[in-house]
């Protein structure tokens, strides 16, 4: 193991953010959800699988990525939805281990009804032409849609914030996250807050679906690893807060990253060792809020 | 008899069960091939039915749902397959297996440490981190030992030898016989760990871990020692596949190793041992016969799926959940009949208000509790000796919550023995200066001594074990037990200490447990109600078991928050009976809101406002108090 030279190390940090950012946003989906409504969205991979599959569609039919990332959200929004309203809000009440197994289910049953539809080969989904070729900055050669995908994960994830710090509704999901019988008893319809924010989060597990697909191939399996990754990421940013789903996203990123200029065979076995030993000093995650389960 | 009642509620008489285990197994290889089985998939649903034991007992009787379970599986398989594969031990099949077995609970000790610290959604998500980890490690970093993306071929099939007769076990049949074997003794030892003492702790930290805490159970070493009891049904499980398929698959390292063991469990009914088993015979059998039928051959394992999401939704109690609740509703037990009249007792007691005419064997709060004095037969643990024959004293007892003082400056010594009351008007700190008397909460600053030993920062279950307990204001119970089995939880911390691991033993086998829940029933006038879930009490019957809890736990010190709250007046007038008539060698510590309640019960009197001390004296001292009176009437005068 020899240490590696500058360049290289710019560039590993630099695929750790592009990788981070991503599992910030499919995080933040994960854990708007849980911290408002209380439910661990076991299906939030499938939400995912589907906003790339839903884009595919809508690439297919016009042509246009542009239409295609609006495709996947639209996708993932509405599976998220009638998810919500058919089967999740019966489980509001219910166990936590009841709600994390009746979504696992629900994950597999999206999962399984697209491997019927589309069958298991992957998808293609090209680079779109505005993503074409590689980009210069400084020492760096870059492939330029993971540059320009960057641009737009930041994008989305500053309009999360303003929806969630800087509007009224966002405020209304705030104080649910703190106290939703308290909200409720305000006059405000909470189980609307929870409808609206179970679709946003699975709009934007969707969005980071279809942003991600030219880079992955796209299956109905493709959901299942950025799941378990994002568990990582809330783990150590604290489950339940926006800042450490960012935060925790960045690290985890970095760190598979920057382990796997050293040994890419240990670059996810570091993630979750990292976990581990962050357990074991801080249970509660870097964000969380110590005695809140 | 209430052991007796015990055990036929936690899963009938024994052997029992295991005979027709026996039986069925025996009868599979003749049955079977007749419904077109064949011995490959019978073999496959006992490995993943042994793999559910473990888990169940994991997730049905201790509550705490893995996604990782595949960790271990893939660790027991990965250690037996390469101590088959690659070193002398090539014809050792069952001590290869035997070692992979103990690997895996070495690895269920390593990865519960960490992911016990969390409880609920995070130990779901741990495990299932910490299972994936193990997968990376297989395909990549341990490739070299496990075969990576390959996994290992070649596993050898055993040879069974006693003396110079060897078998030599082939596919088929044989083999079968050879894991059947294992799923036996895997069901035997599975079903004497939930009728064990060991086990019905279990169940109460499924139920209320933090109760089963507080009564003096070490709960994170019951929740390790189960975890690594599930890894190790999970590591022979793992390691039968492989030599099943004379093969180990990376795969049963994956995610989906986990999760179907989950969706098993569920479908079949977890909390019986067997739902694992039926969950995994549906699942291969459907995998199999849909493989036939062309349409929907693909469409199996989403059925399965929602199958899964329906039985969550509609049937959480699984098959055979489902089907013992239907036996159960056709052919009600006599002791249920038994308990109907006794409700029908109680209930028309509560609609008069006195005592039945004709007094029988099943009589009655007021009878039974002037005349069972004093405290019939009920256990104490010894108390300690202190120099100033306190039995509970602390000084200088803080707690700030941020800048919010709930507690400051507290001294108190309360004598041996003695009725001690604590009042205070609402946002007193009477709470807070229990639960730190407790154990439950760490003061900021001060001590807390009992009988004279410095008790501060031990935790809850060090105080419950050294003799003081607490009931609470709200109901703390244990939820899906019975009556008689809620009482045995405090009982079994006070006769086996904070951890135990007899998870051989017999429930029955435990000297004095009997006598105590016997007693304790009988204190609190529960004995006709003993069989019954806690989830059919009434209100009242509920805070008398509360109350039994504490007493049963045997406390040489007894804390009660708020005993009467929300009782009518005549359960009042009962629970300040009973709280007479457990005086007797014990010392209490009572905060009510019901003054006279309070100046008829207390000997002595401590008076708290703002988390502070006010006052202290004799019930006639207090009443006379110009302070306390301003306390309540809150300088009415000056209005």
């Amino acid at each position: 193991m020899s240490m590696p030279s500058l360049p290289l190390f710019l560039s590993q940090l630099f695929n750790g953010l592009a990788t981070g950012l991503l599992l910030s946003l499919i995080s933040a989906g994960l854990t708007i959800i849980y911290g408002t409504l209380g439910v661990l969205n076991l299906a939030h991979g499938a939400l995912f699988m589907v906003g790339a599959y839903a884009g595919f569609m809508a690439l297919q039919w016009t042509g246009s990525f542009v239409i295609a990332i609006f495709g996947g959200m639209v996708g993932a929004l509405v599976v998220g939805l009638i998810m919500e309203r058919v089967i999740v809000r019966y489980y509001y009440q219910r166990p936590p281990e009841d709600q994390i197994l009746v979504t696992f289910g629900i994950g597999i049953v999206i999962t399984e009804l697209v491997r019927l539809g589309f069958g298991g080969i992957a998808k293609p989904v090209p680079v779109p032409s505005w993503g074409q070729g590689i980009t210069r900055i400084g020492s760096l050669i870059y492939p330029t849609y993971r540059i320009e995908m960057m641009a737009i994960v930041a994008v989305a994830l500053v309009g999360l914030y303003v929806l969630l710090y800087r509007t009224r509704i966002g405020m209304i999901v705030r104080a649910g996250i703190e106290d939703s019988l308290m909200v409720n008893m305000l006059g405000i319809n909470v189980y609307r807050v929870f409808l609206l924010v179970f679709g946003v989060g699975a709009m934007t597990a969707g969005f980071a679906g279809i942003l991600n697909a030219p880079i992955l191939a796209v299956t109905p399996d493709m959901g299942e690893s950025f799941l378990v990754m994002s568990f990582v990421v809330i783990v150590i940013g604290g489950v339940g807060s926006f800042p450490g789903a960012i935060v925790g996203g960045i690290i985890a990123g970095e760190i598979i990253s920057l382990t796997s200029m050293f040994s890419s065979a240990y670059s996810h076995v570091m993630l979750f060792a990292i976990m581990a030993v962050l357990l074991a000093v801080r249970p509660q995650g870097l964000f969380g809020i110590e005695g809140r389960e | 008899m209430i052991l007796r009642r015990l055990a036929r509620y936690s899963g009938g008489r024994p052997w029992v069960a295991e005979l027709i285990t026996l039986v069925v197994l025996l009868l599979c290889p003749v049955v079977l091939p007749l419904f077109g089985v064949t011995a490959d998939i019978a073999s496959r649903i006992l490995i993943w039915g042994l793999f559910g034991l473990g888990f169940d007992i994991l997730f049905g009787y201790t509550g705490l749902l893995s996604f990782g379970q595949a960790a271990f599986f893939g660790t027991g398989g990965f250690a037996s397959a390469f101590l088959l594969t690659q070193t002398s031990l090539q014809n050792h099949v069952f001590l290869s297996l035997i070692i992979g077995m103990i690997a895996a609970m070495v690895a269920g000790v390593v990865v519960g440490f960490f992911t016990l610290r969390r409880s609920g959604i995070y130990f779901a998500m741990i495990t299932l981190a910490f299972a994936e980890m193990f997968h990376f490690l297989e395909l990549s970093p341990l490739s070299q030992w496990t075969g990576g993306e390959n996994g290992l071929t070649g596993v050898p099939m055993p040879i069974v030898g006693i003396d110079s007769l060897h078998i030599q076990i082939s596919s088929g049949w044989s083999l079968y016989g050879y894991i059947a074997a294992f799923f036996f003794v895997g069901y035997v030892v599975a079903h004497r760990i939930v009728l064990s003492p060991f086990g019905q702790v279990l169940t109460a930290l499924r139920d209320n871990s933090p109760r089963a805490l507080a009564t003096g159970h070490s709960v994170r070493k019951y929740k390790l020692a189960a975890f690594v009891i599930a890894a190790g049904y999970g590591g022979i499980a793992g390691g039968l596949l492989g030599v099943l398929q004379s093969y180990m698959p990376p795969d049963a390292v994956a995610f989906h190793t986990s999760g179907q063991l989950v969706m098993q469990s569920i479908i079949g009914g977890a909390g019986t041992l067997f739902g694992p088993l039926v969950g995994a015979a549906l699942w291969l059998g459907l995998q199999n016969y849909l493989q036939d039928v062309p349409v929907i051959a693909s469409a199996w394992m989403l059925i399965l799926g929602i199958v899964f999401v329906v039985l969550i939704t509609a049937f959480r109690q699984g098959i055979l959940g489902a089907l013992k609740q239907l036996f159960e509703k056709a052919a009600p037990k006599a002791p249920v009949h038994e308990t109907e009249l006794s409700a029908e007792i109680t209930r028309r007691h509560h609609v008069t208000g006195v005592p039945d005419e004709h007094p029988n064997q099943d009589e009655i709060p007021d009878n039974y509790l002037r005349t069972n004095a004093p405290a019939g037969g009920l256990i104490i643990v010894p108390k300690g000796e202190s120099a100033d024959g306190a039995a509970l004293s602390c000084r200088n007892l803080t707690k700030h919550y941020g800048g919010i003082y709930a507690n400051e400056g507290i001294d108190m010594s309360i004598p041996e023995g003695q009725l001690r009351g604590i009042i205070g008007p609402n946002g007193a700190g009477k709470s807070t200066f229990f639960k730190m008397l407790a154990g439950e909460v760490a003061p900021t600053e001060g001590q807390v001594f009992l009988h004279g030993a410095d008790v501060t920062g031990l935790g809850v279950t060090a105080v419950s074990q050294l003799g003081m307990s607490k009931s609470y204001q709200i109901n703390e119970l244990f939820s899906k037990l019975t009556v008689s089995q809620n009482l045995a939880i405090p009982v079994l911390a006070r006769l086996r200490g904070e951890f135990r691991p007899d998870m051989l033993k017999s429930l029955h086998k435990v000297p004095g447990l009997h006598g105590q829940i016997e007693a304790t029933l009988e204190l609190v006038n529960l004995t006709q109600r003993a069989d019954v879930p806690v989830t059919e009490l009434a209100y009242g019957e509920k805070r008398r078991l509360e109350i039994g809890l504490a007493l049963a736990n045997a406390p040489n010190v007894l804390l009660l928050d708020e005993p009467l709250a929300g009782m009518s007046p005549r359960e009042r007038a009962d629970t300040v009976q009973l709280l007479k008539q457990i005086r007797a060698g014990r010392t209490l510590v009572v905060v009510e809101h019901d003054m006279d309640a309070m100046f008829e019960l207390a000997e002595y009197i401590s008076v708290l406002q703002e988390g502070r001390l006010l006052a202290e004296g004799t019930p006639e001292e207090i009443k006379n108090d110009q302070r306390v009176q301003d306390a309540y009437l809150g300088g009415m005068e000056e209005v």
